[in-house]
């Protein structure tokens, strides 16, 4: 996995509230049994008019200004619904590396950190007042840094945020989580020999 | 000290912890599907790693999966292709699978405690939200994303942050034509979409003892629409009486050695919760979504909303969009919004249950003419034993297409789609933007609310339904 450390980019704003994860990657696009090619597909039913090729020119990520954005900024329990992780798939291969919100569903934010994507909240106030400045001036960048746990832009603006110390340090190294967890093999082994055998008797005699 | 189920479940499954590391748990059953599985195969293959425990791993088609005939070939390559690629999978890895043509296929969470394999006590994960369904036999499930699901096959574990614990208690009883997906609506419109996140939820009180074990499964179905991480209820007497006798069901000495144990899982007395919510089930009514997200639902004699009426700006904004997207005005009665397709099925109310009782409704009627209504049954064994009791009749003569199981229109991977504004009453979980079809408009229901829905052309309220049938 590709380790997060620090990302400095172009803001995007996406001011809307509980973006579901059939937004961000709509299920017709779920049939690839690839982990690659979703970026271009990444809110498929906004970014394009009914046509699914022209550029919806209200959809806030087809601002010239947002092409090369590297941080999504949007409102509170992003992420929601489904649990596929085609969701953070296509955000981080169209380019985005960070997202910040005011809150975050559960499977989703779990997901972005098996993927070098950090999902960062900031208080409601603070994500509205940035994505007003993003608004304003498109090109407006951040720097989401992990390893002191800030976000700062260029003009002496800065905040802290809170993440998982565990999450942090498996983040800032790119360690693969299956390499950690078989660390513990031993520990599943004996886990294994001390389960009930009638719980599975039934299942066993199946194979 | 007392525990929780919850607590009990998950202390009995720690395999390693650590402070400040999330704690490893071991996974008893692990679901897999066409659409969340491929690439955690690959990984595994790159990775040169073997699949731990197949023995414990199931699999089966839903999500893609056509519901015509099946003798027919499928027509999407794309759908074939990934169908046959877990197919293969299962055969390179050693796992079982219940394939299109199998009497055991069906929606995941349909199959899970059809065959026996969902029981207390159990962890249970799949690549799909909807796995806290299985919480309803007091199993801790839940949904993971495609990484999980290679995690799980490599190791049988997974690293897990203890969730916070949640009571949500429904007390009384429910008046007559209130059912359990009301009361599931009704919980998500009290406490948000985002209401349970963090959370485990333990359903209690009265109300949820009083439903059958369909009934419980679609409340705690429901329970990732508002953001828990899983959703369960203590396991009774009901429970072990539908579990007993099923495939994969304990026998003989091995069910009374699991039955002391289910007992002994039962949240004790005096145990603490880290948020308790209370619902009075004598207020509910049949309830509606009226929006695009699974919070947005009124009972069905209530009206669209007007934005004017939230006082945060941010939910008026997000109401505004809704209804432009749903093409409503404000204050409209919601038994006004006429319908064109009724889908009656899902992994939240495609069992047989549901059937019945939408079949109840139906019996004696016609579907309004211009409405085109599905049925979709949970799976084959659903299907089948629907024929057995003469359902599928009851759906062909009052004009629903009968189909053959699968996901179907909840989440519109397979042919049944909706076309853009097509507005439909629907069984299933989520009415999000585009769900069933690219500007499709759905309105979440009960079984019930959706065949009287189908019969009338528009939402009706169920509780004043002349039932001429006698199922």
């Amino acid at each position: 996995m590709e380790p997060f450390v620090k990302v400095q980019g172009i803001v995007a704003p996406l001011p809307r509230a509980n973006v579901d994860t059939d937004q961000i990657i709509p299920k017709q696009f779920l049939k690839r049994i690839e982990r690659t090619g979703f970026g271009e597909f990444l809110f498929f039913d906004w970014r394009y008019l009914d046509d699914g090729k022209t550029p919806n020119p209200e959809f806030e990520l087809n601002h010239p200004g947002y092409h090369s954005a590297k941080i999504l900024i949007t409102e509170r329990n992003f992420g929601c619904g489904s649990s596929r992780e085609h969701a953070p798939w296509a955000l981080s291969q169209y380019g985005f590396r960070s997202i910040i919100a005011p809150s975050f569903a559960d499977i989703f934010y779990n997901n972005c950190f098996k993927n070098g994507m950090l999902p960062v909240v900031l208080p409601e106030k603070t994500v509205e007042e940035l994505i007003r400045r993003a608004e304003e001036s498109p090109g407006y960048s951040l720097t989401v840094d992990l390893e002191v746990k800030k976000v700062y832009d260029q003009h002496g603006w800065e905040m802290s945020f809170e993440v998982d110390e565990s999450r942090r340090e498996r983040l800032l190294k790119g360690l693969d989580d299956i390499g950690i967890s078989l660390r513990y093999e031993s520990d599943i082994t004996a886990f294994e020999a001390r389960r009930p055998a009638f719980l599975d008797r039934q299942i066993a005699q199946h194979h | 000290m007392p525990k929780t189920i919850f607590q009990k479940v998950w202390d009995a499954h720690v395999v390693h912890e650590e402070p400040g590391e999330p704690a490893l748990i071991y996974i008893d059953l692990h679901l897999i599907h066409e659409v969340t599985s491929p690439q955690a195969f690959e990984g595994l293959r790159l990775a040169g790693r073997k699949v731990r425990r197949p023995d414990l791993t199931f699999a089966t088609m839903d999500h893609n999966v056509p519901t015509t005939s099946r003798s027919l070939p499928i027509a999407d390559p794309i759908s074939r292709q990934q169908m046959d690629t877990l197919t293969a999978n299962c055969r390179e890895f050693g796992i079982t699978l219940y394939d299109l043509h199998s009497p055991r296929q069906g929606i995941v969470h349909v199959i899970g405690p059809e065959l026996g394999l969902t029981q207390p006590g159990r962890t249970i994960v799949c690549g799909d939200s909807h796995t806290s369904t299985h919480g309803a036999f007091g199993a801790l499930a839940f949904g993971i994303g495609t990484s999980e699901v290679e995690h799980v096959l490599a190791t049988q574990t997974l690293p897990q942050k203890r969730s916070r614990n949640m009571a949500i208690e429904v007390t009384g009883s429910l008046p007559p034509g209130v059912t359990a997906k009301d009361v599931v609506l009704a919980i998500i419109g009290k406490i948000g979409t985002a209401g349970a996140t963090g959370y485990v939820v333990e359903y209690r009180g009265s109300v949820i003892e009083s439903l059958t074990m369909e009934g419980r499964m679609t409340v705690c179905n429901m329970s990732i629409e508002a953001g828990a991480r899983a959703g369960l209820v203590s396991p009774d007497d009901k429970t072990f009486d539908y579990i007993k006798g099923r495939p994969f069901a304990p026998q003989g000495q091995d069910w009374e050695k699991a039955l002391e144990y289910w007992h002994s899982l039962r949240t004790d007395d005096g145990a603490v919760f880290d948020r308790t919510v209370t619902i009075e089930g004598e207020t509910l009514a049949p309830h509606v979504t009226w929006g695009t997200n699974p919070g947005h639902v009124v009972p069905v004699t209530g009206s669209v909303p007007d934005p004017d009426s939230f006082d945060d700006e941010i939910e008026r904004r997000a109401v505004e969009q809704a209804l432009s997207y749903m093409g409503l005005e404000p204050n409209t009665p919601m038994q006004d919004l006429p319908l064109d397709v009724v889908f009656i099925g899902s992994c939240t109310n495609g069992r047989i249950e549901d059937l019945r009782s939408a079949a109840r409704i139906a019996q004696g009627y016609r579907v309004k003419s211009g409405v085109q209504a599905l049925v979709v049954p949970g799976s084959t064994a659903v299907k089948e034993q629907a024929e057995r009791e003469g359902l599928d009749r009851v759906f062909t003569d009052a004009g629903f297409e009968w189909r053959e199981s699968g996901c179907s229109m909840c989440l519109a991977m397979n042919p049944d789609v909706l076309q853009p504004g097509q507005r439909c009453a629907s069984t299933s979980n989520r009415n999000f933007e585009g769900r069933q079809g690219k500007g499709g408009r759905t309105h979440l229901v009960s079984p019930e609310m959706a065949a009287a829905a189908a019969i009338e052309g528009h939402l009706v309220d169920v509780r004043t339904w002349d039932v001429k049938g006698s199922i």
